[in-house]
């Protein structure tokens, strides 16, 4: 019985990271598509003085990178938890 | 707790380390200023650096196999993400970034997003996976997923020619590298150089495997960020009045871009762009008149050279006639080949500026349309080769837990994001001085380091001013600089003392070694642990896979060296496309391995062959050096970013020839379950 429960919350959780993995893959694909597809277009706006396709191609996307990391481990580590509760409380 | 006892013992250790680093800065400083010579601060650096890996490979001495392997998987994420850093870090990344930057503007940027970008595939898809996986290497992993008959010796088989394949080409570029810095920098001969290096590297890795190339990394990763920040840090406060570049190239920038269009208006850069202008018209000429004009100016060669000597002319421009009749073109063939090279080389230097923050720079829509395609090419390249490297994916295997592994993605990119987010900022401070206090100067006065860097290779000079119009002032267009010069004089330029120029390469040296380190710990770890103990003896001792790992490490370091010693352009130039044939033979197979159970054996299989073949194909039909030609492009995309094509084709052939044959086993399906939980 709990074994047959431990097993559905373990596919629980796939769907979970699956989902989430999903969505920051596209984050990461559309930030970068987006900047670059129409950089033509950006440049013609400025930021604080610097040219947007510029410095989003120069730092910009780097640090979206990184946060785009940050994030997954965050809400990963959350996920961790809530499957380790679940089987907790399946036992 | 004993991880975090670790942890803050490490903290401690290269705190002291880099204090100790800045110390021995300051006493070169002082050493220079009462008179020290330059030469011999240039050696100092050199062997004090390369004693001080190979005495962090002594301490760290192992011949346990999970030590040599994986360093033990204790390496707290932080660490693990310096160490990843400084192997991803190449020779290439500190010494030629800034200056393809420099040259390529806007569109130089396509190698930072694609070298940064790529840690989210390997953060989000790989990383974790490989961890919770916990073997050895990277064929490892494909030959345990994709274990149908035969225990999957196939796949492996197939994963260690890809690793050694990509990892080759890349190692010998490293090694070349540092034949390039140590020569140029304490004037030893290139191969004596190269073999300094290697003993240093052999020391560290050959005693201590990955668990001495970690800890090694990691003081080399240091030298690298103080090394290129100390003179961006000067140059910044030079010229915008705030240390931080990063955050202060943009005023920079703008003060760039206001030069540059003051340059094209102005009356002496058009006078030289005329004469480049002239030339290659001439050209033009010769080339509508072969084979006759080549007759001709043969003949005119040979009579110069004669009537020189019969005019007691001096030496030395007899000399230069005769060295001028031995290049002239053997045949019309070869004139018509070299005359069509001279007419593109002046054509393009009589261009005028290009903007440095214009993206995709173009005359009509459909060749700026073509630089903006290729460019997302190539950043995709670099991204899915990025996240295939089996040299950085193995560093994930030393972290403690599935969650460590996925903070030290983080650290590594942090890490790495340091040093890339500086590299335009230097390529923007070092073209706004070079624009506005050396262009402009009369020639009596060229700063130090234009005569220095000159004449440090003779034959390929870094820099060559020629006064074209002869007006005794150095224009913009008169100026020839090779990318490297960039970061190897912006100390000079900035006007700091020699010690930085030291310290500059010591840091390309770290970039070089690290990255070298790593690499040859793949191959010989594929090999004697892929090949040796799974295929061949797989009943060895723990002692005797060591062993033979070691010896390994020897002759592909020597094979390596070999090669890097006959300065094989080619291979350099492969080096570009190791990301597209990592990406096209590795990178779908592992990420289905994760996201797809229903991936099987045949399936990878299929699937690594063919990604590989399309690539290569791509590469072959569309390379000059390999006998293509870019007539055979495919949407006008470049050879270096075959990938594109490779990869979508790997994915579409794991997935047809899977689900054509039979669904992988029970056992292979409780592997995946296993590796998806945390």
């Amino acid at each position: 019985m709990s074994a047959e429960k431990i097993l559905q919350k373990r596919a629980l959780y796939w769907r979970r990271v699956r989902r989430l993995t999903a969505v920051l893959i596209s984050a990461w694909f559309l930030t970068t598509f987006v900047f670059i597809f129409f950089a033509r277009e950006f440049s013609a706006l400025t930021i604080l003085g610097w040219p947007v396709s510029f410095y989003m191609a120069g730092q910009g996307l780097t640090v979206l990178y990184l946060l785009i990391i940050a994030v997954y481990i965050r809400r990963m580590g959350k996920l961790d938890r809530l499957l380790e509760n679940e089987i907790r409380d399946a036992e | 707790m004993p991880n975090s006892a670790f942890f803050h013992r490490l903290i401690r250790y290269y705190g002291w380390y880099t204090l100790g680093f800045i110390a021995f800065l300051a006493a070169l400083s002082i050493l220079e200023k009462e008179g020290f010579p330059r030469a011999w601060i240039g050696y100092m650096f050199m062997f004090s650096t390369i004693v001080l890996y190979a005495g962090i490979g002594v301490l760290s001495r192992t011949s346990d196999v999970s030590e040599y392997y994986v360093a033990g998987r204790r390496v707290p994420p932080m660490f693990n993400g310096m160490a990843t850093a400084a192997d991803w870090m190449s020779a290439a990344s500190f010494i030629s970034l800034a200056g393809g930057l420099y040259v390529l503007g806007f569109d130089g940027l396509a190698y930072i997003l694609g070298w940064t970008g790529g840690f989210c595939l390997v953060a989000l898809l790989i990383a974790p996976y490989l961890n919770k996986f916990g073997q050895y290497t990277i064929p490892d992993f494909l030959a345990v997923r994709y274990s149908g008959s035969n225990n999957g010796s196939m796949v492996r088989v197939l994963g260690v020619l890809a690793t050694v394949l990509v990892s080759f080409t890349y190692v010998v570029a490293q090694i070349y590298g540092v034949g390039l810095i140590t020569s140029r920098f304490t004037g030893v001969d290139f191969s004596v150089g190269i073999f300094l290096g290697l003993a240093s590297i052999l020391v560290c890795s050959f005693l201590g495997g990955m668990r001495a190339i970690t800890w090694t990394q990691v003081a080399q990763y240091i030298i690298m960020i103080i090394a290129y920040m100390i003179p961006v840090v000067w140059l910044s406060a030079k010229h915008t009045h705030v240390p931080i570049p990063q955050v202060a190239y943009g005023s920079a920038l703008a003060k760039l871009s206001e030069r540059e269009k003051a340059l094209n208006l102005d009356k002496g850069e058009q006078q030289v762009r005329t004469i480049f202008l002239e030339r290659a018209r001439q050209y033009e000429e010769k080339l509508k008149t072969l084979p006759k004009s080549w007759e001709e100016g043969f003949q005119d060669a040979q009579w110069h050279v004669d009537s020189l000597k019969r005019g007691n002319a001096s030496l030395i421009e007899i000399k230069a006639a005769a060295r001028a009749l031995a290049n002239y073109p053997k045949d019309p063939a070869e004139a018509r080949r070299k005359w069509t090279e001279a007419r593109a080389y002046n054509l393009a230097r009589s261009e005028p500026l290009v903007a440095h923050e214009e993206p995709f720079p173009g005359k009509t829509r459909e060749a700026s349309d073509n630089k903006r395609n290729n460019f997302l090419a190539l950043v995709l390249c670099l991204m899915m080769g990025t996240a295939a490297l089996p040299h950085i994916l193995v560093r994930f295997y030393t972290t403690p837990t599935v969650k460590a592994a996925r903070r030290s993605v983080f650290w590594s990119l942090f890490f790495i994001m340091l040093l890339y987010i500086t590299v335009p900022a230097l390529a923007v401070l070092v073209k706004y001085d070079i624009y506005t206090s050396l262009v402009g100067t009369s020639f009596s006065k060229l700063p130090a380091w234009v005569s220095y860097w000159a004449s440090i290779d003779k034959i390929n000079p870094l820099v060559t001013i020629t006064d074209m119009n002869r007006d005794g002032i150095v224009q913009l267009a008169e100026i020839v600089m090779d990318g490297d010069i960039v970061v190897l004089a912006t100390p000079e330029i900035a006007g700091l003392p020699y010690v930085i120029s030291g310290l500059i390469a010591a840091g390309g040296l770290a970039a070089a070694l690290s990255t070298a380190d790593g690499l040859l710990l793949t191959i010989s770890n594929a090999l004697s642990h892929d090949i040796y103990y799974k295929t061949v003896d797989p009943k060895a001792s723990s002692q005797k896979r060591v062993t033979i790992s070691k010896l390994l490490l020897l002759v592909v370091a020597l094979v390596a060296a070999y090669a890097a010693s006959l300065k094989p352009g080619d291979i350099l130039s492969m080096v570009g496309a190791a990301f597209s044939l990592a990406s096209s033979a590795l990178f779908p197979a592992l990420v289905l391995g994760v996201f797809w159970k229903r991936a099987n054996q045949q399936g990878a299989i299929a699937g690594m062959l063919t990604g590989f073949a399309v690539c290569v194909y791509y590469m072959v039909r569309t390379y000059p050096a390999l006998g293509g030609s870019s007539i055979n492009q495919w949407f006008g995309i470049a050879p270096i970013s075959a990938g594109v094509f490779g990869v979508p084709a790997g994915f579409a052939a794991i997935t047809l020839v899977s689900l054509l044959t039979r669904a992988p086993d029970q056992r292979t399906g409780a592997l995946v379950d296993h590796i998806r939980t945390p």
